[in-house]
């Protein structure tokens, strides 16, 4: 291992004369892994404003039910069941995945290991465009006729598989298409990461010495193609009910509606993982960083990650114990599910332990790290509530579930997203951003959040349904403490979307008149900050060797707090 | 806890109650630790001129037992929980004991339509009561329902009964419930079944053994009357 190769591939004959390249060429069909990064960054961020957009109307909605929504007007049933139903699906699959795995991995693995670009730099390209097809796809489905797909981000059958139940006979199939052309993009991509990660390492980078993100977004990627096969099964043969007249899930026929379930969720519940892991290991990168401190238990990491994304494929059955299952299988998954628990405390334990004898700089990115921890910590101990099989059956569907998987899901895909970008940004763009408009923006973001789903667990401990669109058609959901706790929790989101605009002004304020980055602005160790800031097409001109692990901060005995994988002593 | 929000009443009530305040309790101590100690170190380990970071590989047995003896004693708490859950979980939904009355439940886009028994307590008879969006029940009597659905998935859910169980189109999910206080509940669709689910309720009515009986005989023969022409 220690003598690895440089990989001479394909990449240097498709971007040889990098010098003159045209608009075309240069953003819409580059093969260069940071143009494609920042396509999946700059696509996944504007499909996060549009579902941003769908929560403030469902929101809206459902604090004040029938009035006018500002931007929106009245919201009818089926457009509110359309707004939550994309709300889920493009915040998963078009804002975490290409933010967190696409744009993060594309743009962190080959310059975290010393390669000057992917291993299949065309399949790079291809993924994108299907993944932009897919969004294309997406949005058409609000335009055609009946309407967006309404039937839930789980689009379970019957619901979604016959036109006459779910009224959108066009939106339904696009929907779905969308879905499984983003599996396809991601498919790409994911097997473009872990070769890369596996082929075109630094001369002397052995398998610890790999920075712990692109680690996670390896086994992410392996997870991901791992269980995504079932679900694109599951797709095609809902496809069929759809549009042909088949019965895989038609139960007048001899279909099984649970089947879909089953396909849905041994794909649904890795998923999770799929998206945690990245964020886990952007998390492990900044604390590291602005703790001056080495990674604590770096192979301990690395393995309960590995155990996570194993025991990740026995869990799925909890999302089904009130669905009708055979009652015995709840034993076994509830079993499994709380197993699950133990490496993911393990992982906060390690990265709380990290920062113990730290000397912690509280700059931006450092902020935003710390707040996953401290959040997603909520989202992990609600979902021992819901993967105890006793205390599911009153919470399952309820709003309980809806904030515990928001306190995970927020931390993952918003936190990550600004944690990873605020911290790659010099890199990226090669200007610094201002950390006082950085800070205004994290607590104008952090405060407000809990503000939206602390008050939710609570209504769903009350009993409050998820899904349903106008409250007062039930009396028990129609008290005051309810409603306020409702109203309270839209106020809350409005005032986090009202904080966001600061960010956006203060990366293009920055973009444009800030202050130039140097290589290294945040004395880190790992290979990408050796490249210049921004790092040119092919990266290096003469690419790194590695001489030690990552994460060699604050080592005894050297004058300099931190310590270049690529320095030799 | 629950109990402070949504009245219990039906006789498992109180189990699942326990669970999740079990939970609450074990995680919450979990949380809490875990909350101050992050916050500890962060405040304790701040940036100081003249304090470098230490150096801790975190590979040391000496170190690693500071992960290693936590993780053992969540997995002490997840055992607690599992056997907690799962004695709950067996009690509601795999140990169903004998029914002595038995109702009907079916759901479609977006109405629950129920079959009592009639004065003679058995389904399926000449003297059952239809009814849609609200059912008539005795308190303290162990009723069977037997879900059922039209169309789509739905769910049967009643939070005060804390009981949920989904519809399927296709089979007949039977489940048990014990009524343990009078009163009227809400009875929710728990299922996204198409744009009709946010209107999809009906109400539970719990009545003493007498006003049951009434009830029931003021509602059996009506309901003759009108089911046998229809071709029953």
């Amino acid at each position: 291992m220690a003598t690895h190769p440089i990989e001479v591939h394909g990449a240097h004959e498709a971007h040889g004369h990098h010098e003159e390249v045209g608009f075309v060429k240069k953003y819409l069909w580059s093969t260069d892994h940071k143009m494609i990064a920042m396509q999946y960054l700059f696509t996944g961020m504007a499909m996060g404003l549009i579902a941003a957009f769908f929560s403030y109307v469902f929101r809206m909605q459902m604090a004040w039910p029938g009035a006018h929504v500002p931007f929106w007007g009245i919201v009818t049933p089926n457009q509110y069941n359309s707004l939550i139903t994309n709300h889920g699906a493009i915040m998963i699959f078009w804002v975490a995945m290409p933010v967190l795995i696409a744009a993060f991995g594309n743009f962190l693995i080959p310059l975290m290991l010393g390669a000057d670009d992917m291993v299949f730099p065309k399949i790079n390209r291809l993924s994108y465009q299907v993944f932009l097809l897919s969004a294309i796809v997406l949005i058409s489905s609000f335009f055609v006729e009946g309407g967006a797909f309404g039937g839930a981000w789980t689009s379970y059958p019957p619901l979604s598989a016959k036109a006459q139940y779910s009224l959108t006979p066009l939106g339904s199939t696009l929907w779905l298409v969308a879905v499984a052309l983003e599996f396809v993009a991601f498919l790409l991509g994911g097997i473009n990461f872990v070769t890369t990660a596996m082929n075109s390492r630094a001369p002397g980078m052995k398998m610890y010495d790999i920075p712990m993100v692109v680690w996670m977004i390896v086994i992410a990627s392996i997870l991901f193609m791992a269980s995504v096969g079932p679900l694109i099964a599951g797709a095609v043969m809902l496809f069929m009910d759809q549009q042909v007249g088949t019965a895989f899930f038609d139960p007048d026929r001899g279909g099984d509606p649970i089947l879909w379930q089953h396909l849905f969720w041994f794909f649904g519940h890795p998923e999770v993982y799929v998206v945690l892991l990245p964020a886990i290991g952007i998390v492990a990168e900044i604390i590291t960083v602005f703790s001056r401190k080495k990674l604590f238990a770096y192979k301990t990491i690395l393995y309960t990650a590995f155990a996570t994304g194993v025991l990740s494929f026995t869990v799925w059955a909890h999302h089904q114990f009130v669905a009708g299952i055979d009652p015995r299988m709840a034993n076994v998954f509830t079993v499994t599910t709380l197993l699950i628990s133990v490496p993911i405390a393990e992982m906060l334990f390690v990265y709380i332990a990290t920062l113990y004898g730290g000397s912690i700089t509280l700059a931006t990115p450092m902020l935003w790290a710390l707040s996953f921890i401290a959040t997603f910590l909520i989202g992990g101990v609600t979902g021992i509530f819901l993967g105890a099989s006793g205390g599911d059956i009153y919470l399952h569907d309820t709003y309980f579930v809806l904030a515990h998987f928001h306190y995970t899901f927020f931390p993952i895909a918003i936190i990550g997203t600004f944690a990873g970008f605020t911290f790659w940004f010099p890199k990226m763009f090669g200007k610094q951003m201002n950390d006082t408009l950085g800070k205004i923006h994290f607590w104008l973001t952090i405060i407000p959040f809990n503000g939206v789903f602390i008050p939710l667990f609570i209504t769903g401990m009350w009993g409050d349904h998820r899904r349903i669109f106008d409250h007062t058609n039930f009396p028990e959901l129609n008290q005051p403490g309810l409603i306020f706790l409702r109203q309270f929790s839209t106020v809350s989101l409005v005032a986090m979307l009202l904080a966001q605009p600061i960010f956006f002004y203060n990366a293009i304020t920055s973009l444009l008149w800030g202050k130039k980055a140097e290589k290294n602005p945040w004395k880190s160790n790992t290979l990408e900050w050796t490249a210049d800031s921004p790092p040119p097409h092919g990266n290096w001109k003469d690419l790194p060797a590695v001489y030690r692990g990552p994460y060699e901060y604050s080592t005894p005995g050297r004058s300099e707090d931190y310590w270049p994988q690529s320095v030799p002593n | 806890m629950i109990e402070y929000y949504v009245k219990a009443a039906s006789s498992f009530a109180p189990d699942i109650d326990f669970v999740f305040t079990l939970i609450f309790g074990l995680v919450g101590f979990w949380f809490v630790l875990s909350e101050l100690v992050f916050f500890y170190f962060i405040i304790r380990f701040r940036k100081k001129d003249g304090r470098p970071a230490q150096y801790i590989t975190g590979e040391e047995k000496h170190q690693k037992r500071w992960i290693t003896y936590p993780h053992l004693m969540v997995l002490v708490c997840d055992v607690f929980i599992v056997v907690a859950a799962v004695q709950v979980w067996y009690k509601v939904k795999q140990d169903i004991p004998p029914a002595e009355q038995t109702v009907r439940v079916i759901g479609q886009q977006w109405a629950w339509s129920f079959v009592h028994p009639g004065a003679d307590g058995k389904l399926d008879t000449p003297d059952d009561i239809y009814t849609v969006d609200e059912v008539h029940l005795q308190k303290g009597v162990l009723y069977h329902f037997k879900l059922e659905s039209r169309d789509v998935l739905h769910s049967f859910s009643v939070p005060n009964f804390r009981l949920k169980q989904d519809a399927i189109p296709g089979r007949v999910i039977t489940g048990w419930f014990r009524p343990t206080e009078t009163g009227r509940f809400d009875l929710q669709c728990a299922e996204i079944c198409g744009i009709g689910h946010g209107l999809m309720g009906a109400e539970i009515y719990v009545d003493t053994p007498a006003e049951h009986a009434a009830w029931v005989a003021a509602h059996s023969t009506r309901s003759v009357a009108v089911a046998k022409p229809a071709g029953e």
